[in-house]
């Protein structure tokens, strides 16, 4: 009676108490079973069988089970099970295949109290019927499953597995006659108690062993099971095939899965190797954890609730020697340190950013958004009213859409075909490429391949006056188009990151960042000319009005107005190579840079006040006239690739790399310009120019890189008359010792280039064939089929 | 000559010609692109011939954190620890044919530290596996300019165990060397076959023993045979009624460990000094650079009286929880390959034995692959160890404790002497059997060595 209202205290939740804590084992556990007044356990293992008692503040070592001088094997136990309708009855299963029942009550020191010595080899797992008081199962190695009666001598019924061990058996705790057992070859079967003839289903639930199995305790359907393949899956039985409800993918192979009393979802999990954690995991959150209990130091090898309505109170054993009480509050949340932030690309280059919730109304309280091309959905999920995990791992969901037109690459692939990268002079090269980009109107992009071409060629007489020309006109219009071209073209991939800090619409803050040889021009003239008015615009001018201006107010934009002089060194390099660029006489110089400041001011009405862009002039105008040799430009060469391959076009990064080749390639990184190599190889793959790419490839000086070229390049042939694989030679078979590829036209053996038609699979030499189809339409062989050359 | 210098070339031609599967599996999945002669041998075992390939083709060519030259490389001081010319050849063309250095092929002295390194677990591994601690593996793996990272320890441990167990299938099957010497790189070791001394020294006793022991022989034999048979029925039976206590299997196991001291280093010392010797003296000369300390061999697990080493409590750290989930984990996917060809070894059966059909062999076959492990120290609680004692005889005992311990010492006579009624099939059974139990044993230490380390 007393027993009665203890548990019953405990139903209502209070009568539980303790502490996390451990206690030390003399021997590595096994497995550990719980008594059901709570208040024991039993401890397990090869050489430990004890029971103790749970204390608040303590475990007690009550009763040693191992008596006798000379231990015997029988002891030497794989798994343990207390009787939860019987405390004074445990089972145990040895490691040599015995089935031994213990009887607490009896006098004598040694309780053991019958012995099964059915199977032939290990037992794995032993389990008492829930109900019944003397239905004992057991499954083994020899992959058989026993059914003993403990008022019997010998087993009642056997179960065949069919010669595959058995892992685990769990009688169904609502069906009274069904059992459910794990085998090693990855299947899970159903029995009847009552026909061991067969089973009643039969299902293929994991890759490799399932370790383990448990029965929901109140969803009559509901079977978890653990495998070798890291895997938890919860099945639904009651359906007429199983049908897998959920999936917890976990890190290591799952040892034991035991559900949570009285959380319909949760279930704990530890594992067999290198992983020593317990896991509490909520199977509808089957990527995180909803808890972890990190207390051992060795793989844990049995977990118990303590109370099979009580969900606060875990215990575990382990091969570290350690029994240790977990209680739940004192669980690690990993769902806590993690960071519900995700970024992810559309297919067709919409972007979907989740932050947390806080953070992004924070991040918005600060910046109103322009929400023109901006749609933030609020992600919702439905929450369950026991999910744990509700103001935790809310995320806010943003989605920035494209514009339509400027998803396109074309630019990109364009700019591929068209560019020549080797087989001309220096000058030449430039001069193409800037042709070729200035078509794509890509006007920056044409400036820096002009640029180049002066900096590198010595200036020949007859062209500087065309180049000047072409120059003059360049920066004339070139500026203004590449604002437009930039708010079309560049928006899509790149810089991208960058564009999400800024809760701005994302192609403006992009023109910032592509084109900031320009931007850092009016920032510059910003600063000066308005100066104090910039705060005034964060807090008014940003909302609306300046939509189509060139700068952004973003928080580098503040900064740049302290610190003054950090800004002009950076913009220098740049700002110097836009305006150095007419080269020749002064007054075109003149000439040119009057219709660049008026152009642009016409097109972005805040562009550069006049007098600012005159001061620049002049400053590049000394340095203009010494002369200074291409050496003194490679460092602000470099930074420009550098700026490039930043911006996201490592297309142009490279180009240049491989035009200008010696002259820049000892300033730069071997990792950097791999690195830009095989993003640009790689961009290249995916918009399928094969030749371009293998040019590149060819053409770069970086080993790493060249030698892409070199892997997979066998091609292996049968021979044409046996039909095997010809090893060591192309020509020559092994094994018929005969030649297996001969012309159609010359009838030589062909050791070099070989061509043949798919249709007739006649061929020859390449030179060979192309002449003969020239003349001919007909195969060479004269088999009367009309092949094809193209 | 055939593949092999035990079989005759009939009983194994005669297989290979209809089989087709082998030849497919030869061509996928042989990396010299030819038949040689130890897949010639085992395609009397298709089935298992498959796996073999596979895994031993995913160690060899297919991703792993090794590159193919050292692979091979490490084969050869794998097979060089028990002086397996053989192999050693075979790799030493690999070697080179993948881009190898060919100066390694001088010897230990020439190859980079970090391959030199391995030498210990190498040595360890080969022949006294239970020695190897978590301290070797935290040696390899210390941070410096040597280390070895986990996987390629455990791409490197695989193929050191895959190449041992290899060389104790070559010798136990008396493999002959491949026939097309063409290629002579002047890294090849001359082919001063082993079992060719051997079998010149015991020429002489072959002759006499059949000349003299003929007729006794095949009665001996046919008896001999009833009697196995007898006895597993007899096992199988019992094993029902009659329980041996505890007690008397722990006794069993240890007097099985013991006497497996007795079995081989009585037999040899008496039969053959002579060639043993001679044999040894040949050969090291000539292995000798790609290994170190070659006096290392193979110690009984018993006798080490002073350090008593614990016995290894197979259910403890089994292959299938354990070994698996860390050889996986670390080189992924061969643990599934590694354990498919376990699981195929083990479960491998014709239910024939001799020239009878339909016969449960699984009891003869736990005992072979026990027995293997008992001499590893490698202990099952669930076996009684007195099955071995009455389904292995003598010579059968000491054929196996040669093949796996000291494979070079194999002779044809000690080949021949077990089992006279049984078909060569069979006995390349029992050799993939050895081998496999093998391998696995010195992986589990290997492999448990190095989950100490992790924890």
């Amino acid at each position: 009676m007393e027993k009665m209202s203890r548990v019953t205290t405990a139903l209502g939740g209070s009568a539980l108490t303790g502490r996390t804590m451990h206690c030390h084992l003399d021997a590595p556990a096994n497995a550990i079973s719980v008594c059901r007044d709570a208040a024991q356990v039993v401890v397990a293992g090869r050489s430990i069988f004890k029971i103790y008692a749970i204390e608040d503040e303590q475990f007690v070592e009550k009763l040693n089970l191992r008596v006798g001088r000379k231990p015997s094997l029988n002891l030497s136990c794989a798994d343990v099970v207390w009787h939860q309708m019987d405390e004074n009855l445990l089972a145990t299963a040895a490691t040599n295949g015995v089935v031994v029942t213990w009887n607490l009550g009896r006098p004598s020191r040694n309780k053991q109290d019958q012995l099964f010595t059915e199977h032939k080899r290990t037992v794995n797992k032993v389990c008492f019927h829930p109900t019944e008081a003397h239905v004992l199962l057991s499954g083994s190695q020899d992959g058989f499953m026993k059914c003993f009666d403990l008022r019997r001598k010998d087993s009642v019924s056997t179960f065949s597995g069919q010669s595959e061990s058995v892992r685990d058996v769990q009688f169904s705790i609502r069906d009274y006659f069904t059992f459910a057992s794990t085998f090693e070859n990855g299947n899970v079967q159903l029995w009847d108690i009552r026909r061991p003839d067969r089973c009643e289903r039969m299902f293929t639930a994991h890759n490799g062993p399932v370790f383990c199995c448990d029965w929901h305790p109140e969803d009559r359907g509901w079977l978890a099971t653990g495998g070798r393949d890291k895997m938890v899956k919860v099945w639904d039985m009651t359906t007429h095939r199983a049908k897998e409800v959920h999936c917890v993918q976990t890190i290591a192979s799952v040892a034991r899965v035991k559900w949570r009393p009285e959380c319909r979802h949760h279930l704990a999990t530890c594992s067999m190797m290198v992983d020593h954690n317990i896991y509490v995991w909520d199977v509808r959150r089957p990527f995180v954890p909803a808890a972890m209990f990190e207390e051992h130091r060795d793989v844990t090898t049995g977990i118990a609730w303590r109370h099979p309505h009580d969900p606060s109170f875990l215990l575990s054993g382990s091969k570290d020697s350690t029994l240790c009480q977990h209680l739940f509050r004192d669980a690690s949340q990993p769902v806590e340190r993690a960071n519900p932030e995700g970024l992810c690309y559309g297919l067709f280059g919409d972007l979907a950013f989740a932050a947390k919730e806080s953070l992004v109304s924070a991040e918005s309280g600060r910046k109103p958004c322009a929400g023109d091309r901006r749609h933030p959905i609020f992600f919702k999920r439905k929450l369950d009213p026991a999910e744990p995990f509700v103001g935790l791992a809310s995320s806010a969901l943003s989605v920035f859409e494209m514009e339509p037109s400027s998803g396109s690459m074309s630019w990109f692939v364009d700019t591929a075909e068209r560019y020549a990268l080797a087989g001309r002079p220096l000058a030449e090269l430039c001069d193409h490429n800037a042709k070729v980009a200035r078509e794509l109107g890509r006007n920056q992009v044409a400036q820096t391949w002009t640029m180049l071409r002066i900096i590198y060629s010595s200036p020949g007489l007859a062209s500087a006056a065309s180049l000047n020309h072409s120059v003059g006109k360049g920066s004339s219009y070139g500026l203004p188009l590449m604002n437009s071209f930039n708010l079309k073209d560049m928006a899509p991939g790149l810089g991208s990151e960058t564009r999400l800090d800024r809760s701005k619409g994302d192609t403006r803050s992009d023109t910032v960042l592509l084109d900031s040889s320009t931007t850092l021009i009016t920032n510059e003239d910003n600063e000066e000319t308005e100066g104090s008015d910039v705060p005034a615009d964060y807090l008014l001018g940003d909302v609306e009005g300046e939509e189509d201006e060139l700068y952004l107010l973003d928080p580098e934009h503040a900064h740049t107005e302290e610190p003054e002089y950090v800004l002009p060194q950076e913009a220098f390099p740049l700002r110097h190579e836009i305006v150095d660029t007419p080269p020749g006489p002064e007054h075109l110089q003149d000439k040119a840079d009057s219709p660049h400041v008026s152009g642009s001011e016409a097109d972005a009405a805040s562009l550069a006040p006049v007098d600012s862009s005159f001061s620049l002039i002049s400053v590049s105008h000394a340095l203009y006239d010494t002369r200074l040799p291409p050496d003194f430009f490679s460092a602000l060469v470099c930074d420009m690739l550098r700026f490039y391959a930043e911006q996201g076009d490592v297309q142009m990064a490279v180009s240049v790399l491989i035009v200008l080749g010696e002259r820049v390639r000892k300033d730069i990184d071997e990792q950097t310009q791999e690195h830009w190599y095989t993003s640009y190889i790689d961009l290249l793959q995916r918009f399928c120019l094969w030749n371009v790419s293998n040019q590149v490839v060819k053409l770069s000086t970086s080993r790493a890189i060249s030698c892409l070229n070199q892997a997979s390049t066998t091609l292996h042939v049968n021979c044409s008359h046996c039909k095997r694989p010809m090893s060591s030679r192309g020509w020559v078979c092994d094994r018929c010792h005969r030649c297996a590829s001969m012309c159609a036209v010359c009838h030589h053996v062909v050791k070099g280039l070989f061509v043949w038609c798919q249709g007739c699979s006649h061929g020859g030499h390449l030179q060979h064939i192309m002449k003969w189809l020239e003349g001919s339409s007909h195969c060479p062989a004269g088999c009367g089929h009309l092949c094809e050359y193209s | 000559r055939g593949p092999s210098a035990f079989i005759p070339e009939k009983e194994v031609v005669q297989a290979n010609t209809v089989d087709e599967r082998t030849n497919f599996l030869v061509e996928e999945y042989s990396t010299s692109g030819r038949l040689d002669n130890i897949t010639q041998v085992m395609s009397l075992h298709t089935q298992y011939l498959e796996s073999f390939l596979r895994s031993q083709f995913y160690m060899l060519r297919m991703d792993g954190p090794l590159p193919l030259p050292h692979r091979h490389y490490i084969a050869i001081m794998a097979a060089a620890r028990h002086q397996c010319s053989y192999l050693i050849n075979m790799h030493v063309d690999e070697f080179l044919k993948t881009g190898g250095i060919a100066e390694w092929l001088n010897g230990l002295e020439y190859v980079p530290q970090r391959l030199k390194n391995l030498n210990e677990i190498n040595k360890l591994l080969a022949h006294r596996p239970w020695l190897i601690t978590k301290e070797h593996i935290q040696k390899l793996v210390k941070t410096g300019e040597n280390n070895w990272s986990l996987p390629e320890l455990v791409h490197a441990v695989v193929l050191l165990a895959h190449y041992h167990a290899l060389a104790s299938f070559v010798f136990g099957s008396g493999i002959n060397p491949e026939r097309d010497p063409e290629i002579s790189n002047g890294f090849r070791l001359i082919s001063v076959n082993n079992f060719c001394v051997c079998d010149l020294a015991n020429d002489n006793n072959i002759e006499n023993a059949s000349l003299t022991g003929n007729n006794f022989g095949i009665v001996d034999s046919l008896s001999e045979l009833e009697a196995l048979m007898d006895r597993m029925k007899r096992l199988r039976e019992e094993r029902e009624d009659e329980e041996a206590s505890q007690e008397e299997m722990t006794t069993c196991f240890e007097k099985e460990k013991k006497e497996s001291l007795f079995v081989v280093s009585g037999d040899t010392f008496h039969s053959f000094p002579h060639s043993d010797f001679e044999d040894d003296m040949i050969i090291t000369s000539d292995v000798s650079r790609y290994i170190e300390d070659p006096g290392f061999g193979y110690e009984d697990f018993a006798r080490r009286g002073e350090e008593h080493l614990p016995t290894f409590r197979a259910q403890d750290y089994t292959w299938e929880n354990h070994g698996f989930s860390l050889v996986n984990r670390l080189y992924s996917d061969i643990g599934h390959l590694l354990d498919e060809k376990f699981r195929m070894v083990y479960n491998l059966t014709y239910n024939t034995m001799a020239s009878h059909e339909d016969v449960d062999t699984t009891t003869l076959r736990r005992a072979l692959f026990n027995y293997v492990h008992c001499m590893f120290g490698i202990r099952y609680d669930d076996y009684d160890y007195g099955e071995v004692n009455q389904l292995l005889e003598r010579s059968l005992k000491v054929y196996i404790k040669t093949v796996t311990c000291y494979p070079e010492r194999t002779t044809k006579r000690m080949y021949d002497s077990y089992w006279r009624q049984f078909k060569h099939s069979e006995k390349v059974h029992v050799n993939l059997l050895l081998m496999e139990a093998r391998m696995q044993a010195e992986l589990l230490y290997a492999l448990r060595a190095i989950t100490r380390h992790l924890t």
